[in-house]
């Protein structure tokens, strides 16, 4: 029943968009049809993953495929269950966004390939969160891959657009090619396809080489600070419920191999977690800083998903140093922890996405340092994103808060439990996570109070109106999310728990229950929700019997003062970038004053992709040079490369023989 | 904790801060050499501006009224959290030292946003300073409290500030001596005392704190100033608890012992604020850093 109904969810989304495309690649009746048939899609997927997240067991199907070594084998439990349920809930959130943000009628020439597209990516990462067999894995990654590059290459007319597409094909690229000889040592080792594997040994050179190919195949997927380069600019430059779903999900899927890779290994040496620690410290950190010194609004937040994957990477890092360590208690929290910051990021990224998206469908620009004042035309879209930027600084009483509490509590019980460096390290977290909060709250604030408070900066906005209810209603469904995961956090514990009896590998298992106090956090949650209301009506009482009068902002005696003497984000970030320049290398253009009476001049400040521009274009410009020989045998006919092809396939067969 | 204890917790909670700051301002004046405002001035000032009229810009949005009302309960809330003079707090759970940091994280939220709500380049000036020292004094609280959590093997503020000092203080005295450093330089910086930012000063350039509320009047301001003196008094609680090396047998006589505290950390701060001058912008973050590092040693201190 479950198994069907998935493979109905998969097929039904990926062949949603050539159903809309037969209805008519640039009518509306082709937009409604797809986001029909993906919220049909993802309604099914939805009912799989609430089952498989409340049972403990593991089902698995399997169907003879004619791909050597491949096996339609599926395996449904709780930990693919977290991740379907994801997948399809900001999958149809984005389906249902694109109604109102991407209309064939306004994008003729785009909108049927990026429903076609959509759709694919989402039956991609469906079917790998299931898949059982690495052939099949490495297919579904290669369909979400692929998919993926054509919907953020929509707007491929435009330069930047086709930039980032590209560097982010190439990254994606080289993930694959990691990721395959990761499953080919896999195969080597145990001797099928099939990815049912358990007590592998860490200590050995296959653990090594396994550990080392993954975490660098994976780990560009997900984003992790040095291989993060194709990130920002591809989340930036797609059209954002693609930014939504790429951020909220495909990044995840990187995540969800490291988890499973863990769950090879029986036992792990002690520098696995703490280089997953360290990395993850390192993203966490320079993710945020970065995001501070962003002016593009979407390339902000495309940084923080850096930053959020590295929390999530540290909790799974304190996981796996409590299972060398021999503490069941920080293995669970620490899992708990990173599965529910996927869950959460997801849910307030994709809020935080779609909402930057009703900025721009209203304002027509990203550049922060162009709006202001927003909160008054667009006040629903201005809720939206407050919610999503309290729940991502991690702040109480939302989601975000639960599962930071989680890490944090792994990590300084570690300290206590560990007396030695190691309990020192992982308690030295703490104050890392609470500097990346702080540092999150202080991105948030200038982020929201440049964009929507204060007086518009700029004619852009100045006509700007509420989005239609296709882009609201999904953004008040994913800010529910993140209400009723930090009000009712007692909720998510059993499916926290069946999880990690998937991964499995502590002795006994521990309930999160027991281990974090997330009975008094949910009702001081509720109360301090329910006390911010009863003193603002209060407040409203007292001074309601009082006129209110209404006058300018207090300007120190300054009497005429224009917008364009607001803070702006540079200047609001620039103490920080400051603090960091020695990683940012922040690019200033001052003017120079020349005359006595200096003109009009502008000051500019930027900053780079610095992992980017000075590390990683170098070598490729380096590996252009030399690939200029190949052009001997390579040039440039197609039909030279399918004799290739064919010559390549024939020696393959003296091989396998 | 008993009925009565709780009742005393709360209404010591809601009370006493103001009072806490009347003795760090008489304190002051006395070491100029002047009589000073009545000990009870806060008082009066909070009651005057409750009966005062609003008067909002136009700029703002409804976010400029919940700032103030989100400071107020988030760092109430927190004074939950928080032991006085009995033991343990009214709340108590084990981790509830990340809810505490977390709700003044919170509270300073909301109440930068209501600063750049109005659209003025000094509140914009102050909610960037804020933000920015923020980042520096999160970790240094946290470094605290992680020294404190492994002198006392608890992950409960309660335990950890009440059961700490007159056992630990003979055992570790090195590692807790760096935290109570580290911890008032904190508490300086996060309640914009002097030398970090001084609330008496009449420049707006140079102020931190008091620049982002410019705009607000009336009640609103009343629970601004108000919910400034509790959160002194809350975070000052945390370095008595842990400075504090002796306990008496009876719940009375620790409360004695608490308000007695409490007076001399008033004092203490009154001394500092009367002979140190406020340190340029550029200090502070030195001068924050230097926090954490105290703590980092004295985390140090206690590997093993």
């Amino acid at each position: 029943m479950n198994i069907s109904l998935v493979l109905v969810a998969v097929l039904l989304a990926a062949s949603s968009g050539l159903f809309a495309a037969a209805a008519g690649f640039r009518t509306r009746f082709g937009d409604w049809i797809f986001a029909c048939l993906m919220t049909l899609s993802c309604a099914c997927g939805l009912i799989v993953a609430f089952r498989s997240m409340r049972q403990v067991g593991t089902v698995v199907w399997s169907h003879p495929w004619s791909v050597p070594g491949g096996l339609l084998q599926i395996r449904l439990d709780a930990l693919a269950g977290m991740f379907l349920g994801q997948i399809f809930l900001i999958g149809a959130a984005g389906a249902i966004y694109a109604l109102g943000y991407w209309p064939a009628d306004k994008h003729p020439q785009t909108a049927g390939r990026l429903r076609i597209f959509y759709g694919l990516m989402v039956a991609g990462m469906a079917l790998l969160v299931i898949a059982e067999n690495s052939i099949l894995f490495i297919f579904s990654w290669e369909i979400m891959a692929i998919a993926a590059f054509f919907a953020v290459s929509t707007d491929d007319h435009l330069p930047a657009v086709r930039e980032s597409g590209f560097v982010y094909l190439v990254a994606t690229r080289v993930g694959t090619l990691l990721i395959i000889a990761m499953f080919a040592v896999l195969r080597a080792v145990t001797g099928s396809f099939s990815l049912a594997i358990h007590g592998l040994s860490g200590a050995s050179s296959i653990g090594l080489a396994l550990f080392i190919l993954g975490l660098l195949g994976f780990g560009m997927k997900a984003g992790l600070m040095p291989l993060h380069v194709w990130l920002p600019g591809a989340h930036a430059n797609a059209p954002s419920h693609v930014s939504a779903l790429m951020s909220g999900v495909l990044i995840k899927m990187g995540i969800y191999g490291l988890i499973r890779l863990g769950s090879l290994f029986d036992r792990v040496p002690l520098w696995w977690g703490l280089v997953l620690f360290g990395l993850g410290i390192a993203s966490a950190v320079l993710g945020v800083a970065f995001a501070i010194g962003q002016h593009d609004l979407k390339r902000l937040l495309a940084y923080h998903s850096v930053e959020n994957i590295g929390i999530i990477v540290m909790g799974l890092g304190l996981s796996l140093i409590g299972r060398s360590t021999g503490h069941p208690t920080i293995v669970a929290l620490g899992l708990a922890g990173a599965l529910l910051h996927t869950w959460n990021h997801g849910h307030f990224k994709a809020l935080l996405f779609l909402s930057a998206g009703s900025v721009i469908h209203a304002a027509k620009t990203r550049e922060i340092d162009a709006l202001g004042g927003l909160f008054r035309k667009l006040p629903w879209t201005s809720l939206a994103f407050l919610t999503g930027a309290v729940a991502i600084c991690g702040l109480p009483p939302l989601n975000g808060f639960i599962s930071e509490l989680f890490i944090y509590i792994g990590m300084l019980r570690a300290g206590l439990y560990e007396l030695g460096p190691v309990g020192v390290v992982a308690s030295l977290g703490a104050p890392i996570l609470a500097l990346v909060g702080a540092l999150a709250v202080a991105c948030f604030v200038k982020v929201f109070g440049v964009v929507f408070l204060g007086a518009p900066r700029s004619h852009h906005g100045s006509t700007a109106n509420e989005s239609p209810w296709p882009m609201l209603a999904p953004m008040a469904l994913l800010a529910a999310c993140c209400v009723t995961i930090g009000a009712l956090p007692f909720l998510v514990v059993p499916i926290l728990d069946h999880a990690s009896v998937v991964w499995g590998t502590a002795p006994h298992q521990l309930s999160v229950r027991t281990l974090a106090p997330l009975g008094p956090i949910g009702w001081l949650n509720l109360t301090l929700i329910g006390a911010v209301v009863v003193v603002a009506i209060v407040l409203a009482r007292v001074s309601s019997r009082r006129p209110v009068a209404k006058g300018p902002t207090w300007d120190c005696g300054y009497s005429s003062p224009s917008p364009s003497m607001q803070y702006t984000a540079s200047s609001f970030a620039d103490g920080i970038v400051g603090m960091f320049s020695s990683v940012l290398r922040p690019r200033k253009k001052s003017p120079t004053l020349t005359q006595p009476f200096p003109g009009p001049s502008r000051f500019e400040s930027h900053v780079p992709e610095v992992v980017l521009d000075l590390f990683i274009m170098p070598i490729f410009r380096w590996i252009g040079r030399l690939a200029t020989w190949a052009r001997i045998i390579q040039p440039g006919s197609p039909h030279l490369y399918v004799t290739y092809i064919l010559a390549t396939l024939v020696v393959m067969l003296f091989i396998w023989h | 904790m008993p009925i009565y204890q709780l009742i005393l917790h709360l209404l010591c909670l809601v009370v006493l801060p103001p009072l806490f700051l009347g003795i760090i301002v008489k304190v002051k004046a006395a070491f100029a050499g002047r009589v000073g405002a009545p000990l009870f001035q806060l008082y009066y000032d909070i009651f005057k501006l409750m009966r005062k009229d609003v008067v909002l810009s136009t700029t703002t949005t409804w976010l400029f009224r919940a700032g103030p009302i989100v400071a107020l309960v988030t760092t109430l809330m927190a004074g939950c959290l928080i032991p006085l003079g009995y033991p343990r707090a009214p709340v108590a759970f084990m981790g509830d030292l990340v809810l505490f940091a977390y709700l003044f994280g919170l509270g300073r939220f909301f109440t930068v946003l209501a600063a750049l709500d109005t659209g003025s380049s000094f509140e914009g000036m102050g909610a960037a300073r804020e933000v920015t020292f923020a980042c520096l004094a999160e970790p240094a609280l946290f470094l605290g409290l992680i020294v404190l959590a492994r002198c006392t093997s608890s992950l409960t503020l309660s335990t950890m500030l009440s059961s700490a000092p007159s056992e630990t203080w003979r055992g570790v005295s090195a590692p807790l001596l760096l935290v109570v450093v580290s911890l008032f330089i904190f508490v300086l910086a996060e309640t914009s005392r002097i030398p970090v930012d001084d609330p008496n000063t009449h420049l707006e350039l140079t102020m931190i704190h008091e620049v982002m509320v410019l705009d607000h009047s009336g009640p609103p301001f009343a629970a601004i100033l108000y919910a400034a003196s509790v959160k002194l008094f809350v975070l000052g609680s945390i370095v008595i608890h842990a400075a504090l090396p002796i306990r008496t047998g009876s719940a009375w006589g620790n409360w004695a012992l608490f308000l007695i505290a409490a007076f001399v950390f008033a004092v203490a701060i009154g001394v500092v604020e009367s002979t140190m001058a406020r340190l340029r912008l550029r200090r502070v973050t030195n001068l924050l850093i230097a926090a954490c590092l105290l703590s980092g040693f004295g985390v140090i201190l206690l590997a093993r």
